[in-house]
């Protein structure tokens, strides 16, 4: 006999999880959208994907290395960067896709039926790309200064997974909130670029003072950050001695914010996912 | 629920807010903060110092009610026919139906699976390729990969697209566009069919092909749920029929039957009150020259009028064209017409008669369609427009004079009297080459 289901005011569906694995192609497809659209009609094509990372790359090194001047923990600078880069783009790229991705798909959410989840996590997709793409230039920049990693780096896919549920709950819940308050429109690329300059990207958390570093690690990105530095290129014979840079009370209080924005983020979204037909 | 109904719906009622600020309406997107904040304050401020919050916030919206109190069942195999004027309530419903938002009251229970086809090519990118755009739109109206590719031949051949596979959906003419995403959500088998207007757009032959193809689906047991503007789709494909009015459940029958008292509601303006604030309504339609009784059936051989009255009520300073337009009963347009030499026809009230000579339309049963549109100096806006709106039929009350013995069907939308000019050429040409040969 075929699943009854009964729509009720108010009632949460039983069948939601059911129904968003029954949906899970349209995660890859929503997500390979996204992908093919992105270098429609250019001329470099997919190149924009390697060319992106690169030049932003160059910037940054620039930009913090040789204007900034900030300690770089014994590791040649571009590594530094490029190991903070790494999860702050995969961060700020799949916060600002999935913040804007219900308004922009608009049109699907008022014609169609579908868990509504899926939209803002299928935009990872191009994060994920992008982020794969700039651990392969890590990897070749490593091999070029000769920097080995240890055992640590078996340890990346599971810091990995903490910087998509970092930029997950912030991006479920600010793209609810934008639904009916487009004022998050506006917000989200500020937070973003301010976040480029509070987080550890061209410098080390060593550069923050040590009665900070507690509060300072309240941004859920920093422990990101300094977990990825950890497992590329942690353990380095010159810093062996030196405490870790960010001690494990501050990455429990960073992967605490995470796991309550996540959190956060999934309630608020759930709990106002069946108005936003009505509303976008 | 018996064991052959899949769909039940009790009670159903859907309550929209309408924001009465001029900044948004109804699905004017999102609000402001500052907004929110501000009425929040004002309803704190509000039960400080006038001991009641309430007050104000109400001030800023007004309850709307889409729908109120519906109830209906649909049996497996039925296909449901859902008509109503502009703002009945149809699409709110069919929105409930498919999950897309929620209700304010009542329940609905759906046994089986169900798709919706509230427009054509929803979630078709245009800068995806149209093979590209198979796979996502199958996935978005829940199909698998397998079952996509399954069907990926069958969906292309039905769209007769072959040759434009691989062009992207932008370059598309709409008439391909339409085919294509009328043909994968064809193929997408469920239980039960959800389809909202999507035949208005498309040539004859593809609709033909829709219709049939809904036709098969019902064969196989599954359910349609349709609506339509097109009174001659819901007489020749539905199996029943529910006339919404005023987010109520008015009728429910036979399509011949509800469609009789939809147009009732024209011929004696009974129809509820028009909530929509729009710059002109009708106020009644009929034929003949009795407002009171409006004529079922026409004699061939006399004119007759068809008349409304309308409202302009915001001219804006446009100028208001009544248009006629008559279609036959199975769908076919017989001509779309308007008076010439209006000029600045503003505000107030307005009746119009357009007479059909005698003579002129064929025997049949035919549709009256009306619209009013407004002109500006260069734009114009179709203010008005109730399709089906009366209905009527041509007898032919003496013989036709061109029938002479012939007693059959004459084809035709129309059969006018015509004039000829038939010589008897009686007289040879008196020298012809070959003659003097």
């Amino acid at each position: 006999m075929q699943a009854e289901i009964t729509i009720r005011s108010g009632r949460s569906e039983t069948g939601y999880w059911r129904d968003l694995w029954q949906y899970r192609e349209l995660f890859v497809f929503l997500a390979w959208r996204d992908i093919i659209v992105r270098y429609k009609q250019t001329v470099a094509g997919s190149t924009w994907a390697l060319l992106r990372p690169v030049l932003t790359i160059i910037v940054f090194t620039v930009i913090f290395g040789r204007m900034g001047k900030f300690p770089s923990d014994g590791v040649p600078y571009p590594i530094l960067v490029l190991a903070g880069m790494l999860p702050w783009q995969f961060f700020s790229n799949a916060i600002s896709s999935s913040t804007h991705s219900l308004v922009n798909n608009n049109s699907l959410i008022s014609k169609i039926y579908f868990p509504r989840l899926i939209i803002p996590i299928s935009t990872f997709g191009v994060a994920i790309i992008d982020y794969l793409i700039t651990l392969g230039i890590l990897a070749a920049m490593m091999a070029w200064y000769q920097v080995m990693p240890t055992w640590r780096l078996l340890c990346l896919p599971a810091f990995t997974l903490l910087a998509v549920a970092a930029a997950l709950g912030p991006g479920l819940l600010i793209s609810a909130l934008m639904v009916e308050y487009r004022d998050f429109k506006h917000i989200v690329p500020f937070l973003v670029q301010l976040g480029t300059y509070v987080s550890p990207v061209g410098f080390s958390t060593s550069a923050v003072p040590e009665q900070w570093r507690m509060l300072y690690a309240c941004n859920p990105v920093v422990g990101v950050i300094e977990g990825f530095r950890w497992c590329i290129y942690g353990g380095q014979a010159e810093d062996v001695d030196k405490p870790l840079s960010l001690s494990v009370e501050g990455s429990l209080i960073s992967c605490g914010v995470v796991l309550i924005l996540l959190v956060l983020g999934v309630w608020y979204f759930r709990r106002t996912e069946k108005t936003f037909a009505d509303l976008i | 629920m018996e064991s052959d109904t899949v769909i039940h719906v009790e009670n159903l009622a859907k309550r929209y807010l309408i924001q009465h600020k001029n900044l948004s309406n109804k699905k004017g997107g999102g609000k402001m903060l500052s907004e929110r904040m501000h009425s929040a304050a004002k309803s704190i401020w509000g039960r400080f110092f006038c001991g009641s919050g309430i007050e104000t916030s109400r001030a800023t919206s007004e309850e709307f009610w889409a729908l109120k109190d519906v109830s209906f069942d649909v049996r497996r195999g039925e296909v449901l026919g859902i008509v109503g004027r502009n703002g009945a309530g149809k699409s709110t419903l069919l929105k409930l139906l498919s999950r897309i938002t929620e209700p304010s009251r009542g329940e609905i229970r759906i046994k089986g699976r169900v798709a919706s086809l509230l427009e054509v090519g929803t979630g078709f990118h245009p800068e995806l390729t149209g093979r590209e755009n198979v796979f996502l739109n199958g996935a978005i109206l829940g199909m698998t990969r397998e079952h996509i590719r399954a069907k990926f031949d069958e969906i292309v051949a039905f769209a007769e697209i072959e040759k434009f596979l691989d062009t992207p959906v932008k370059y598309y003419s709409s008439g391909m566009y339409v085919r294509l995403a009328f043909a994968v959500a064809a193929h997408l088998e469920p239980d039960i069919l959800i389809v909202d207007e999507v035949l208005a757009v498309g040539d004859m032959a593809f609709q033909k092909k829709c219709l049939a193809s809904m036709e098969e689906t019902t064969k196989q047991g599954r359910t349609v749920l349709l609506v339509s503007h097109n009174m001659p789709t819901v007489l020749s494909l539905c199996t029943r029929a529910v006339l919404l009015s005023g987010g109520m459940v008015a009728a429910e029958g036979s399509p011949v039957s509800v469609l009789e008292t939809y147009q009732n509601a024209y011929r004696d303006g009974s129809f509820a009150v028009d909530t929509s604030n729009s710059d002109c309504r009708l106020l009644r339609a009929w034929i003949g020259t009795d407002s009171s009784a409006s004529q079922r059936s026409v004699p061939m051989s006399e004119a007759f009028d068809i008349q409304i009255e309308y409202e302009v009520l915001n001219a804006n300073s446009r100028n208001f064209v009544p248009y006629v337009q008559l279609d036959t009963d199975s769908g076919q347009c017989v001509f779309h017409v308007n008076p010439e030499n209006i000029s600045r026809a503003g505000e107030g009230r307005w009746r119009a008669a357009c007479t059909i000579p005698g003579w002129m339309l064929n025997v049949g049963g035919y549709q009256v369609t009306f619209l009013v549109v407004g002109f500006s100096a260069n734009s114009y806006d179709v203010c008005l427009n109730e399709p089906s709106a009366l209905s009527f039929t041509v007898v032919e009350d003496v013989p036709h004079p061109g029938r002479y013995a012939y007693a059959g069907h004459v084809p035709g939308a129309i059969w006018p009297c015509l004039e000829w000019k038939v010589n008897k050429q009686d007289s040879p040409p008196l020298s012809l080459p070959y003659d003097s040969l």
